[in-house]
C-alpha cells in the first residue's frame, strides 16, 4: 500500500504538487512511482527560470531498472530544483514527498486546477 | 506455478522484495540492491542461488559424453578442478553457459553440472537427448540448497561455518576448484568477480546456514545485486549477451572453445569451425558512458565500423557510472555513441572486465 498524503495534489502521471505560502508549487514523484521504479541512479531536472507548459516533459528519473519522464503538471516558470539529488538521487526513493522533491514552479495561472485530490489518486492506484 | 527455494521464509522474514525469475520467486533486493552490492565488494554478501540446475553425471563412460557435449574440453580436468563452458547446437549458437565440477575420487558421481535457472527445461531435454547408450546417466538435484558466498572477507567469514574437516580444504582452493565432505560441496566460482565460494548443501541444512552466515557478517544479497555485480565482472547473462542465435566468438566467449585437441568433435565444432575461417563479422566488448545517464539493452551504439546494440546495460555502483555490454562489427574500437531515448551520447569501447577484486580496471 503506497502512501498518499492527504494534503497534496496528484496528476494521473504520479507526480505530486504542494502548494507553498509564496503561491509557488513544489513537485515531485509518489511514493507508488519510487517503488515501481526502484533504485534511483540519476535524476535529470530542468534549468530555473525555464518556461512549461502544462504536461510537458521537463526532468527524468532514471533508476537501476528504468528511465522515466516526468511531467510539468501545470503551466508555468521554474524556480528552484533541488540540487541534493546530484549526489543522493536515492533522496527520491528514501522520502519521495520530503527531501526527495524535484523542482519548485511559479504558476502562470494562479492556484492549480485540474490535478487530481489524495482520494481521486488513490482510486487511480487501486484500479490499476 | 512459481517454485520457492529451502530459503524463501528467510528472504521474506528479512522484509526482501520477491519477483518472479526463471520460474522462481526470488529475492530482488532487501532494501538496496546498491548497498548489497558495495558490501560484495567491500566486505562479504551471501546469495540464494538455489533456483539453478544442478545435474549430477554418471553412467558408462560420462567422460566421453561431455567431451562430446560441450565445447570446453572436459578432458584436460583432473578430480577437484572446474570450468566454464558453452554448450552449443549444430549451428554453434549457444544453448546455455554452465560450469562442470569433476568431482574428488569417491565422490557419488564423478562429474557435477549447473546450468541456469531460466533454460532448466530446454537444458535438460537436451541434455539427455545427447546421450548415446548408456554412456551417461542424469540425476537432477532436486533436494540442494545452493548459496554464494561472495567478497574479500567472504572465506574468512564463511570457513568458521563448515565441518571441520571440510574447512582447510575449501581454504586452499585456488580459483575453478572443488571440495566436498558429508554432503556439503563448495566450489571457488562465483558470478561477481570477488574472491568467494559457491556452496551445494542439503535443503534441510541450508536455511540454519543462512542464518549462521548472516550472523557472521554476511550481507543478504539479491538478483538486483547479483546482475549489477556480473556486469561490472564481464560476466555474460545468458538470454541477453548469447543465446542460441549467436556463437562464443561473436560473444566474447571465444576463450571457452578448446580447439585442442583438433581430433576432439563436439556439438557445434565444425559449424564454429567455419565461422572462424570466415572470421567473426561481430565482436562483444564493453561500453563506459561519459556523462551521465544508463545505457540499456536494445539500445543501438553508433561506431566507425558501423552500427551495433547494447547486450546488457545498466549502471556500476562502483564506478558511479552506466556500462555496458554490446555486440558490434569486429573493427569497432574508441569512441563510440549510443542511442539513449533519441539522444546520442559519447561512450568507450573498452574490454571487460570493468571491476575485479574490487578495483576498476577501465581508466
Amino acid at each position: 500500500m503506497s502512501n498518499v498524503p492527504d494534503e497534496l495534489k496528484y496528476t494521473p502521471e504520479h507526480e505530486w504538487v504542494r502548494v507553498e505560502g509564496d503561491g509557488t508549487v513544489t513537485v515531485g514523484i509518489t511514493d507508488h512511482a519510487q517503488h515501481a521504479l526502484g533504485e534511483l541512479v540519476f535524476v535529470e531536472l530542468p534549468d530555473v527560470d525555464r518556461v512549461l507548459k502544462s504536461g510537458e516533459s521537463c526532468a527524468v528519473v532514471e533508476s537501476v531498472k528504468a528511465a522515466s519522464d516526468v511531467y510539468a503538471p501545470l503551466a508555468g516558470t521554474v524556480t528552484a530544483v533541488n540540487g541534493a539529488l546530484g549526489t543522493e538521487p536515492n533522496l527520491v526513493n528514501g522520502n519521495p514527498f520530503g527531501d526527495g522533491w524535484l523542482f519548485r514552479m511559479r504558476p502562470a495561472d494562479g492556484a492549480p486546477a485540474g490535478l487530481l485530490d489524495a482520494a481521486a489518486y488513490r482510486q487511480l492506484l487501486d484500479k490499476a | 506455478m512459481t517454485r520457492r527455494t529451502a530459503l524463501h521464509d528467510r528472504h521474506v522474514a528479512a522484509g526482501a522484495m520477491m519477483v518472479p525469475f526463471g520460474g522462481w520467486d526470488m529475492p530482488l533486493h532487501y532494501g538496496s540492491q546498491i548497498e548489497e552490492h558495495h558490501a560484495v565488494r567491500r566486505r562479504a554478501g551471501i546469495f540464494d542461488v538455489s533456483h539453478m540446475t544442478v545435474v549430477d553425471v554418471d553412467g558408462a563412460d560420462p567422460g566421453a559424453y561431455l567431451a562430446r557435449l560441450l565445447a570446453n574440453d572436459t578432458g584436460r580436468l583432473v578430480p577437484g578442478r572446474a570450468l566454464y563452458s558453452c554448450m552449443l547446437n549444430a549451428d554453434g549458437g549457444v544453448v546455455d553457459d554452465l560450469i562442470v565440477y569433476r568431482r574428488a575420487a569417491g565422490a557419488p558421481t564423478p562429474w557435477r553440472v549447473v546450468v541456469n535457472a531460466a533454460t532448466r527445461e530446454k537444458d535438460l531435454a537436451w541434455m539427455q537427448a545427447a546421450i548415446r547408450g548408456d554412456e551417461a546417466r542424469l540425476r537432477v538435484r532436486e533436494d540442494l540448497v545452493m548459496v554464494a558466498l561472495q567478497g574479500p572477507a567472504a572465506r574468512a567469514l564463511a570457513a568458521p561455518l563448515l565441518p571441520p574437516g571440510l574447512r582447510a580444504a575449501a581454504l586452499a582452493l585456488p580459483p575453478f576448484h572443488a571440495a566436498e565432505e558429508g554432503g556439503i560441496f563448495v566450489g571457488s566460482t562465483g558470478y561477481t568477480g570477488e574472491d568467494g565460494w559457491e556452496a551445494l548443501l542439503p535443503a534441510a541444512a541450508g536455511p540454519r546456514f543462512w542464518d549462521a552466515a548472516v550472523a557472521a557478517g554476511f550481507a543478504p544479497s539479491g538478483l538486483g545485486a547479483r546482475d549489477t555485480l556480473r556486469l561490472e565482472a564481464g560476466m555474460n547473462l545468458y538470454g541477453q549477451d548469447m543465446d542460441e542465435g549467436t556463437s562464443p566468438l561473436v560473444s566474447g566467449l571465444a576463450w571457452t572453445v578448446a580447439w585442442e585437441p583438433a581430433g576432439r568433435d563436439f556439438t557445434g565444432r565444425a559449424a564454429l569451425e567455419r565461422e572462424r575461417a570466415a572470421g567473426p563479422a561481430a565482436r562483444l566488448v564493453g561500453l563506459v558512458l561519459a556523462d551521465r545517464g544508463v545505457m540499456r539493452r536494445g539500445q543501438k551504439v553508433h561506431t566507425a565500423a558501423g552500427a551495433g546494440e547494447i547486450t546488457s546495460g545498466g549502471f556500476s555502483p562502483t564506478m558511479n557510472r552506466s556500462i555496458a555490454l554490446a555486440r558490434v562489427p569486429t573493427g569497432a574500437a574508441g569512441e563510440c555513441q549510443v542511442d539513449i531515448r533519441g539522444a546520442l551520447k559519447p561512450a568507450r569501447i573498452v574490454k571487460p572486465p570493468f571491476v575485479r577484486n574490487g578495483r576498476v580496471l577501465v581508466d
